[in-house]
């Protein structure tokens, strides 16, 4: 059984040194039963703040946070069918595993023999059958990581919130882990809200990301639609490289204020394969980097107007490009995407 | 509370539920329960200890009934500076610069060891070497300097052995200092302070000269200063919060003990000694309580140079 | 004050001699006077306090503890440390569940409150209660002993409690709390079982400090005897020396285990917090 999450116009607004935080202001989101939802935005955008006050460990200052319609702003983390994996994990070092993850069974009141029998299934699910009877300190970060999964879940919740689970880890254990998280998220059908500041973990494991910046929510949309239509600059240059042309620069190429189009969908056509119709644009390469499977090129326009990055694959290229070298740009017209508000 | 639903987080009623979650919500009132009695019990008790201290050095003693005056008067503080209490009060304030002194010259040598020189088992022995004596009994380590002081005690012996009874001799003829014996002379009270306090200094500086950064001394020696010159240029001064938090202690202990004097020295008075016996002894509660304010005075100056030394953050 | 080695590197050569004569030399002049106690404790002699002594002899232990007031100064002392260390153990984990980590206004007046009877000569306090007491007209008790000593007792349970409290992590409760634990439970399954060995080390230092203390007892316990109390009237009027010695020893030994163990227990904590 899995719940909806609802925040209604919710603010959360502190004072620090001082100064007034608005750390979450004014931000309205439904996440649907059973999906996988991200938040996503750089640190200090409000993203963590969200999560923490879906599971009651900050209050908001104004809103209302519905799970299935129920109001349960004001309620305690234990009064509320969500729970959290946090983000060092926070095993209690003095119990051993399998105590910590029988604990939210045993402050229920369930007897010693079942909620043992349960924690020890639940540490077969996240494939750690035998370390029960060790203590924290004695596992490794990943080990850390799925102890706390397992414990999160004992209690069947119906919202499980993740805090930048997979931040401590390196790169292919994080890897590993997010498609793990995902097929358990599908095989368990309850609602995952993940807050990560990794686009590319958002990009492949979500499905829906809500983009915070600076305490508000800019865009909530699938994937594909956030990668391709993002509604604000800072969607557009968060999620991937992007070209953003404003003002003039933007007119130059169709009839709008703000335009954006990813370097990969940029075409380069060099000298060599100038069979087709002249290009849309032409320009000098400025720089070059290598990137495994492309180059990114930064091309310098021939009649003024900003420099725009491009990717040129490496296979089908005859030698790399080099610097000075003139290239043609072209892209197909669905391609490039209008921003509609250059601010939310 | 059934687990036959564990997915059923719903409303919790218990008592210590809604207990909790009202501690939860309204963060002030938490706080608030949890500082009640500690602050009541200090308010109550301790501060208003103190109120009455204060009170009480305004109202007199009547001669003829022995009975407390409950009259503001000024009385107490005109005789606080009648010459023989400002000569206590002198005596006492020369007495704890002298142990303070003394204790920061003695103590940061092995400071300055235990800090950077000691490891491992040899650094615990060390310090658990200092925190005994800090910690064991006050009145135990008094009187075990009592037995070393006595006149056919231990150093007399050892000075005998040496040939060097003379010079005990000539110290104790000495006119401010001296006495008929080690534990009847202003000396003796002294060297005892001495030790008493000693481990008092020797932490905080050691702590202090921990936490200078190896890379400060080695940019030192990198720049072609001597050890000695490191020692005196770079040390030495960032030691000095820590020589100023310990020199809290030595000061503010000797300026108000009554019972090192009285059990060893000779019949000088000191400012704790004249509390004492005048809420104990001369029933004039009164007059002893404005007496201990000058003690309070004087720390406060104290305190106040120390806080300006940095003293505060090496506690 | 806590001990740091993580900063400093470890000089090239090693100390002077005069440096290692200087640190070693300091630690026999604070030692040795409580070696010599103990040598005492087993003189034969009982008139003086001669050096070196005569003989030895275990006769003064028997005799010692066959001294009545020996007894009921021991166990006045007793009852008072318990009934200090429990009261101060109670205010010191409040206000330390109080000051830990939460910001207010009046959080550093408090803290310098609560270290104040410390900080203070043992003069003022004691002449301080005394007063009050006078005013309100209380007379001397077991219990105006024990509300001067768990005064100055809550400052060591509280250094101990913060200590602890600010290492743990604050995640933790927030994970009890996520996992149904309300605030009850998890101050009883998470917050003590970590506070514990802090809490037990602060009773440890509270019991020894409140056994021994003199001063503010002189001021507030009128007629009564605690053990500090007879051995400072011993001190200024001898009665059997010898029986005096026997009790110095004594005092040693039952100050000694509770500082060494709250130390270890110190120790222990921040390693397994280190690892």
């Amino acid at each position: 059984m899995s719940s909806s999450v609802s925040l209604r116009d919710v603010s959360c607004v502190f004072r620090s040194a001082g100064k007034t935080v608005h750390a979450v202001a004014g931000v309205n989101l439904d996440v649907q039963a059973g999906e996988f939802f991200t938040l996503l935005g750089p640190s200090g955008s409000g993203k963590t703040t969200c999560l923490r006050m879906i599971g009651g460990f900050t209050l908001p200052t104004d809103g209302r946070i519905l799970i299935d319609g129920q109001d349960v702003s004001q309620n305690p983390p234990y009064a509320r069918p969500v729970n959290t994996v946090f983000q060092d994990y926070a095993l209690f070092p003095h119990m051993s595993i399998l105590d910590n993850v029988a604990y939210g069974l045993m402050v229920r009141g369930v007897d010693k023999a079942s909620r043992e029998k349960k924690a020890q299934q639940l540490l077969e699910t996240v494939q750690l059958p035998e370390v029960g009877q060790r203590k924290p300190p004695q596992l490794s970060g990943g080990q850390r990581q799925r102890v706390a999964l397992a414990r999160a879940l004992i209690n069947e919740p119906q919202v499980l919130l993740l805090d930048e689970p997979l931040g401590a880890l390196d790169l292919k254990l994080r890897e590993q882990m997010q498609s793990e998280l995902k097929s358990l998220q599908r095989k368990l059908g309850i609602t995952f809200i993940f807050v990560t500041h990794d686009q590319h973990e958002a990009l492949s494991m979500s499905d829906r990301i809500g983009v915070f910046n600076q305490g508000r929510l800019e865009q909530v949309a699938s994937p594909a639609d956030l990668y391709n239509r993002p509604s604000t600059r800072f969607v557009a240059e968060f999620v991937g490289a992007a070209n953003v042309l404003q003002g003039a620069d933007a007119r130059r190429y169709a009839a709008a204020e703000a335009l954006m189009i990813r370097p990969e969908r940029v075409q380069v056509r060099r000298r060599a394969d100038d069979t087709a119709p002249g290009p849309r644009v032409s320009g000098v390469v400025r720089e070059v980097q290598f990137f495994g499977a492309f180059w990114r090129l930064q091309v310098q326009p021939l009649d003024g107007g900003a420099p725009l990055l491009a990717d040129l694959p490496v296979q089908g290229s005859d030698h790399a490009p080099v610097v000075g070298e003139t290239v043609g740009l072209d892209w197909v017209d669905g391609d490039l995407h209008i921003i509609e508000a250059l601010h939310p | 509370m059934t687990a036959s639903s564990p997915t059923s987080a719903a409303a919790r009623n218990g008592l210590l539920d809604r207990l909790s979650t009202l501690l939860y919500t309204r963060r002030g009132l938490l706080l608030g329960v949890l500082l009640a009695p500690p602050l009541l019990w200090f308010g109550i008790i301790y501060l208003g200890s103190l109120l009455s201290l204060l009170a009480n050095s305004f109202f007199r003693l009547d001669d003829f009934t022995g009975q407390v005056v409950r009259e503001v008067g000024f009385g107490n503080f005109v005789e606080i500076f009648s010459p023989t209490n400002l000569d206590v009060a002198l005596r006492s304030t020369l007495m704890a610069v002298a142990v303070t002194l003394s204790c920061a010259l003695l103590g940061f040598p092995m400071a300055y060891y235990m800090a950077r020189y000691a490891r491992g088992t040899q650094k615990a022995l060390l310090y658990v070497a200092v925190m005994l004596p800090l910690w064991s009994s006050y009145l135990v380590r008094l009187y075990a300097w009592k037995l070393l002081l006595a006149k056919e005690g231990a150093i007399s012996w050892v000075l005998q052995a040496l040939h060097l009874q003379w010079l005990l001799d000539a110290v104790l003829a000495l006119p401010v200092v001296g006495g008929s014996s080690l534990s009847f002379s202003p000396l003796g009270t002294y060297l005892v302070f001495v030790y008493m306090w000693l481990p008092f200094m020797i932490l905080p500086i050691m702590a202090a000269i921990e936490r200078i950064p190896g890379s400060y001394l080695e940019a030192s020696a990198d720049l072609g200063a001597s050890p000695a010159q490191t020692l005196r240029q770079v040390i030495i001064p960032l030691a000095m919060p820590g020589v100023a938090a310990g020199s809290i202690f030595t000061f503010s202990l000797t300026l108000g003990d009554y019972i090192i004097p009285q059990v060893i020295g000779n019949s000088t008075l000191y400012i704790g000694q004249v509390v004492y016996r005048q809420q104990g002894v001369a029933g004039n509660l009164p007059f002893a309580a404005a007496f201990s304010l000058v003690p309070i005075v004087i720390i406060g100056v104290y305190l106040w140079l120390a806080k300006r030394k940095g003293a505060f953050d090496a506690l | 004050m806590r001990s740091d080695t993580t900063r400093t590197s470890r000089p090239q050569r090693g100390a002077s001699l005069g440096l290692k004569l200087a640190t070693w030399g300091c630690v026999l002049f604070l030692h040795i006077p409580l070696a010599l106690i103990v040598l005492y404790a087993f003189s034969s002699e009982d008139k003086s306090y001669v050096f070196p002594p005569p003989a030895l002899t275990t006769q003064w232990f028997g005799v010692a503890l066959e001294r009545q007031d020996v007894w009921d100064a021991m166990k006045l002392s007793f009852q008072v440390a318990l009934w200090a260390t429990g009261m101060a153990l109670v205010l010191g984990t409040l206000a330390a569940g109080a000051l830990a980590r939460t910001r207010f206004f009046g959080r550093d007046a408090i803290n310098l409150l609560l270290i104040l009877p410390i900080a203070l000569p043992g003069v003022i306090t004691g002449i301080a209660l005394r007063s009050s007491y006078h005013a309100l007209e209380i007379p001397f008790s077991f219990w105006t002993i024990v509300i001067g000593h768990a005064t100055f007792c809550v400052v060591v349970v509280y250094n101990n409690a913060v200590a602890r409290l600010r290492r743990i992590h604050p995640g933790l409760i927030e994970a009890s709390m996520d996992l149904g634990a309300n605030a009850f439970q998890t101050f009883r399954y998470v917050l003590l079982p970590q506070l514990g060995s802090a809490l037990l080390a602060g009773g440890l230092l509270a019991f020894a400090l409140s056994f021994d203390e003199v001063i503010v007892t002189t001021f507030t316990a009128g007629q009564q005897t605690t053990l500090p109390i007879w051995m400072l009237q011993e001190l200024i009027r001898p009665r059997q020396r010898p029986v005096t010695n026997v009790v110095a020893v004594i005092m040693i030994a039952l100050t000694f285990i509770p500082i060494v163990l709250a130390y270890w227990l110190t120790r222990a904590d921040e390693d397994s917090h280190n690892r």
